[in-house]
């Protein structure tokens, strides 16, 4: 017993020694750090890393994969078109593994193992929480997808999907204008975006004397509330159903709500996290004539959409749909060569400083970087699912929105909460 | 009144949903002990038979008739491939027949991921079973009725047969004594698989069922695996009886409690229920009457 | 297959095994363990890996901690724990309140809270550094020994404990989803910037917390080791054992198994409330059902009644799961999948014991496929009938 106590202790002491004596920077007063990590990007060779990390298993792989097959084709058109600067394209792929702890080590692994000039990809507001502040500390750049919650705008990070500004504001907008709706049911998946969506919405309708008649949250990848929730749908009256509810959920929702008869006709449900690509899942029957607030269609009529198009589908199947995430994702790689170019230099500093003002003739139309909270100006579309499984726009908005993540240009907005980091 | 019985209807179709999972269970995990993690990916195989025997016939009604036996078919041979090759050799240790069954939903997972693809596919519900009837004032949707009907018909069968059958009779007598059993001329290596078949081929069926009102997605079968346990646990281990009245039950109080709660808080609630219940009775709802002091 | 051997003939050669295994002596080969241990940990890892490899091994030692409690709960107590996450996330989300409340801007409220309403009052509790420490061990503690005292009494075991875990660590990631604006919900608690004063952005304090959890995860070992060694340790084995006996010889056996299930969860809430400034995040996907059952899978691999064991082989897998998912991506869960499969299945022992079967085999062409020494913990009673497997009974 004392025998084998002695190199434990001993152990211990060397432990709490080398632990004293590893101490480094304290946070100082204004809750600053001194230290940062200087980032160490490889520019000396022909080719340049960069970083795609997307869920390739899991329960998110569902909708990442498609983004990382965008991104890769993107890849593969610049390197045809000359590359970067000059250099060619070498891509670092990681799987996120749907997990956020995942994505923060991956993101670490490629921001100071793979040393890559930018990081594309996140899906989930989890995963990107995660990934943040490892951008944040190791001075990286990291190019995000996805439509989200808004109140956030990281240095680090360019969110090429929509704000809420650009989204959700716009959806409301045409439910009131245009279908005349003076009463909404919210529906959506209980975690963050939906919940601030729907913040949101509630704060919008007391502007505009809507009344919301009713909030229910289905937890992520769980089905068993929905026939509860469109009881209490069906009961409510309400002139319009906002979904936000998100992956399978969406299936048992749309099943149980024809089910019970009822149709777009009767009461329209307005969805923000249903893109081609889940159509099918969901069941087109369930879904014709049923509205979509997107920044992207398939159905776009422009040059830049048919070449997009023509070009996935060659690569991965004529059967293969495009969606607002994979042109986000396409359209980010696209802005940073722009940047990059721009800037003259691959350096993050660099790359940070000339951002702003870069714009790209994208699928959805032509979209500009906001220097000053990184994301882009996009038109917003309204869609409606039609027979084939695609939408179609019926509406849009005049012309690319500028993004407000933190909603200071709406008075009606003042009173939500927002992350001071940020906002 | 219209809204406590759609909601009575809401629990009704889940406690059903419940009872097709758990009816298997009750068989793998209730008559023979070993605990099947796989159980929800046998499931998820049904409805993968569900989507593929559409491709080939195309009608969907049709298609879900024909795929009922087959779900049932392709989900016991996997479940007799899975007892053969790995159960057999853990029947002395069941804990770790469910670490063992859980790598095996791994690989079925991906498995099927990379079979079918990661996004869900599109299974159409038949014409006849869009909809929905009038009960007493309120609506039940059609898919829903089916999947009650036939979680009721399932329990009935399962129950003539371990009743009245000669095959039941042996599934009992091995249940009961595997060594007298054995001594009385009964094949128990044969009566194990077919325990095992029947119950996972149970599965299939649910999962037939499923694709009525849920994706159909690799990870399908995880979502219901640990409450489809809890049921048989509570309703007393290998009591059929005990699996319907725990998994009806269950389905009406979530539908009680989200009622009034949100979605998620029902679920802690009811999840803290059983558990709480099961300290107050251990042996669940029915226990076998046993002189064994373990 | 185990019918061999009766319990107690199995629990003696567990309690004689690591004095006759392997050439050395038990004590020398403990010492010379410990302190390979403290040079690999301390003197070689640091000086060879990158900051980011130390950083992965860092967040591995956080989940070894876990494994070395499963190890004494299911490997020497035969208690199949499949709730840990729920004792981990304890740990985890106390740390993260802490830490969320010091990084806090001026106004301080925590950055999650974006949707309005109140800092809870508990948010309060873990304010100071010595509440925060304090809950990290007494909250986990006290509700494994409430939950322990209720189960064990009513002699709830075997699958039906595991079940009952498993329910536990199901409820307890619902119920932190549905509380999007106390707890941040499916997002998590993230973005800390300091802890207890350190900026966690510098990399020397990240060496700083790699080193903290290199020390912890061995004393921790030491804890257990003892424990095993003493009597307490013989007693827990006999009760796996054999519980009836244990009782019918007088021992609470309730009680004894209560001890070892209170040290797995705190040894698991130690290890999350490290992982959190080590991996920058907690969510309710870290505690879930699925989390639970991969803290068992280096536990299993590495021989879950061995000391070291439970140790060496999450390590193994962590590392394992990172490098390969790094090459081969998808194709890891395969990997992943038939590891477990055929390691419980044919190596229940761990793969530690394969020099041991061979052994045994050579020796005993048609033997069984346990290794000596390494007990079959779940066991039940010689002859397994349903009713062995079923709790409570008369």
């Amino acid at each position: 017993m004392t025998a084998l106590r002695r190199p434990v202790t001993v152990t211990f002491a060397l432990a709490a020694l080398l632990a004293a004596s590893a101490c480094g920077a304290k946070v100082d007063e204004n809750g600053d750090s001194t230290a940062d990590v200087e980032s160490c990007i490889d520019t000396s060779g022909d080719s340049v890393k960069i970083g795609l990390l997307n869920s390739m298993s899991g329960t998110m792989s569902i909708s990442e994969q498609t983004v990382r097959r965008s991104l890769e084709l993107a890849a593969a058109e610049i390197n045809a078109d000359g590359g970067v600067l000059g250099k060619r394209l070498e891509l670092v792929t990681e799987d996120g593994a749907s997990e956020p702890t995942v994505f923060a080590e991956k993101a670490t692994k490629l921001l100071q193992s793979d040393c890559v000039a930018a990081v594309f990809g996140g899906w989930t507001s989890s995963s990107r929480k995660a990934m943040l502040p490892v951008f944040e500390d190791n001075d990286g750049l990291l190019f995000y997808p996805v439509q989200y919650e808004g109140l956030e705008a990281s240095e680090n990070i360019f969110y090429t999907g929509a704000t809420t500004n650009q989204q959700i504001i716009p959806a409301l907008d045409y439910l009131r204008t245009e279908l005349g709706a003076q009463s909404l049911y919210l529906v959506g998946s209980d975690y963050v975006f939906p919940r601030t969506a729907n913040a949101i919405i509630t704060a919008y309708a007391e502007e505009y004397d809507i009344e919301i008649v009713g909030e229910d949250y289905e937890p992520l990848g769980s089905v068993e509330g929905i026939p509860t929730i469109v009881n209490r749908v069906q009961s409510s009256g309400a002139d319009a159903v906002f979904n936000t509810l998100n992956g399978d959920s969406n299936v048992s929702f749309f099943s149980q709500y024809s089910n019970v008869g009822l149709t777009a006709e009767t009461m329209p449900v307005l969805s923000v996290s249903i893109a081609e690509e889940e159509v099918p899942g969901i069941g087109v029957e369930r879904l014709v004539g049923q509205y979509t607030a997107w920044n992207y269609y398939q159905t776009v009529q422009s040059p830049e959409n048919e070449a997009f198009v023509a070009a996935f589908q060659e690569a991965y199947g004529s059967d293969a749909v495009t969606s607002d995430p994979m042109e986000a994702a396409y359209t980010s790689l696209y802005l940073w060569r722009n940047m990059v170019e721009a800037a003259g230099s691959f350096e993050v500093d660099d790359v940070q400083e000339a951002a702003g003002g870069i714009s790209f003739a994208a699928p959805e139309g032509p979209v500009t970087v906001n220097g000053d909270n990184h994301h882009i100006a996009k038109t917003a579309l309204i869609g409606r699912v039609n027979p084939e499984g695609l939408i179609d726009t019926v509406w849009s908005s005049a012309g690319p929105i500028e993004p407000d993540p933190c909603l200071e240009g709406y008075a009606w907005a003042a009173s939500l909460e927002r992350d001071e980091t940020y906002c | 009144m219209d809204a406590v019985l759609g909601q009575l209807y809401a629990g009704l179709s889940l406690g059903s949903v419940l009872l097709l999972i758990a009816l298997g269970l009750t068989l793998t995990f209730g008559q023979m002990g070993v605990i099947n993690m796989a159980h929800g990916e046998f499931l998820m195989a049904g409805a993968y038979t569900t989507y593929v025997v559409q491709q080939v016939v195309g009608g969907a009604g049709l298609s879900l008739l024909i795929a009922l036996p087959l779900a049932f078919l392709v989900g016991g041979l996997l479940g007799v491939l899975l007892e053969t090759t790995l159960i057999s050799r853990l029947y002395s240790r069941p804990l770790d027949t469910l670490l063992v069954t859980w790598g095996v939903a791994l690989v079925l997972q991906q498995l099927a991921r990379d079979v079918f693809g990661a996004p869900a596919v599109e299974v159409r519900t038949p014409e006849w079973l869009k909809g929905n009837v009038d009960l007493f004032g309120a609506p039940f949707t059609k898919g829903r009725l089916f999947i009650l009907g036939l979680a009721l018909t399932a329990v009935l069968v399962l129950g003539v047969v371990l009743r009245y059958t000669a095959l039941g009779r042996r599934i009992r007598a091995v249940v009961q004594s595997r060594g007298l059993a054995e001594t009385s001329g009964i094949d128990t290596r044969a009566t194990d698989r077919l325990t095992f078949f029947i119950g996972s081929g149970l599965a299939g069926i649910a999962g037939v069922a499923l694709t009525l009102i849920a994706s159909t997605q690799p990870y399908m079968g995880q979502t219901y695996i640990v409450d489809a346990f809890l049921v048989v646990v509570a309703g007393g281990v290998g009591r059929v009886r005990g699996a319907v009245l725990m998994a009806f039950g269950l389905g009406v109080l979530q539908a009680t409690f989200a009622y009034s709660q949100s979605v998620s808080t029902a679920k802690v609630l009811l999840l803290i229920c059983v558990i709480a219940f099961l300290q107050v009775r251990p042996q669940g709802l029915f226990s076998v009457k046993s002189r064994s002091l373990v | 297959m185990i019918g061999s051997a009766t319990p107690a003939e199995a629990a003696a050669a567990e309690v004689s095994a690591p004095r006759a295994r392997g050439p050395w002596t038990g004590r020398a080969a403990m010492l010379a363990t410990y302190a390979v241990a403290a040079i690999v940990l301390f003197g070689a890892a640091p000086a060879m890996l990158t900051d980011f490899r130390l950083r992965m091994l860092a967040q591995f030692l956080c989940v070894a901690m876990v494994a070395v409690g499963i190890g004494l709960a299911w490997g020497s107590g035969g208690m199949l724990t499949l709730g840990q996450g729920l004792f981990f996330g304890l740990g985890a989300y106390i740390m993260a309140m802490h830490l969320q409340l010091s990084s806090a801007g001026p106004s301080g409220r925590p950055a999650f809270m974006v949707t309005g309403s109140d800092l809870p009052w508990w948010w309060e509790l873990f304010r100071s550094p010595a509440t925060a420490l304090l809950g990290i061990v007494a909250v986990p503690g006290l509700l494994a020994l409430l939950l322990g005292l209720s189960v064990f009494r009513r002699r709830v075991k075997g699958a039906y404990f595991a079940i009952l875990s498993q329910a536990s660590a199901a409820a307890f990631a619902l119920l932190l989803i549905s509380q999007q604006n106390t707890i941040g919900g499916s997002n998590g608690l993230s973005s800390f910037r300091q802890f207890f004063g350190f900026a966690l952005n510098d990399p020397v304090n990240r060496r700083m917390l790699y080193f903290i959890a290199a020390g912890v995860l061995i004393a921790m070992v030491a804890v257990v080791h003892q424990l095993r060694r003493s009597r307490y340790g013989e007693l827990l084995t006999a009760v796996r054992d054999g519980e009836e006996r244990a009782r019918f010889l007088g021992y609470d056996t309730a009680m004894v198994k209560v001890v070892a299930y209170v040290v797995a969860a705190v040894f698991a809430a130690i290890g999350g409330a490290l992982f959190v400034p080590i991996v920058g995040i907690i969510s309710p996907q870290n505690v879930g059902v699925v989390p639970s059952i991969g803290f068992l899978v280096g536990v299993a691999v590495g021989g879950r009644a061995t000391l070291f064991g439970p140790v060496l082989g999450s390590l193994a897998v962590s590392y394992a799961g990172s490098t390969l998912s790094e090459q081969i991506e998808s194709g890891w869960v395969y990997v992943q999948g038939f590891l477990f499969i055929l390691v419980v299945a044919f190596l229940p022992g761990g793969l530690g014991s394969i020099a041991a079967v061979v052994r045994s085999r050579r020796r005993r062409p048609a033997a069984d496929e346990l290794p000596r020494g390494v007990p079959e913990p779940d066991a039940p009673d010689p002859e397994p009938t349903p009713a062995d497997v079923r709790s409570g009974g008369a």
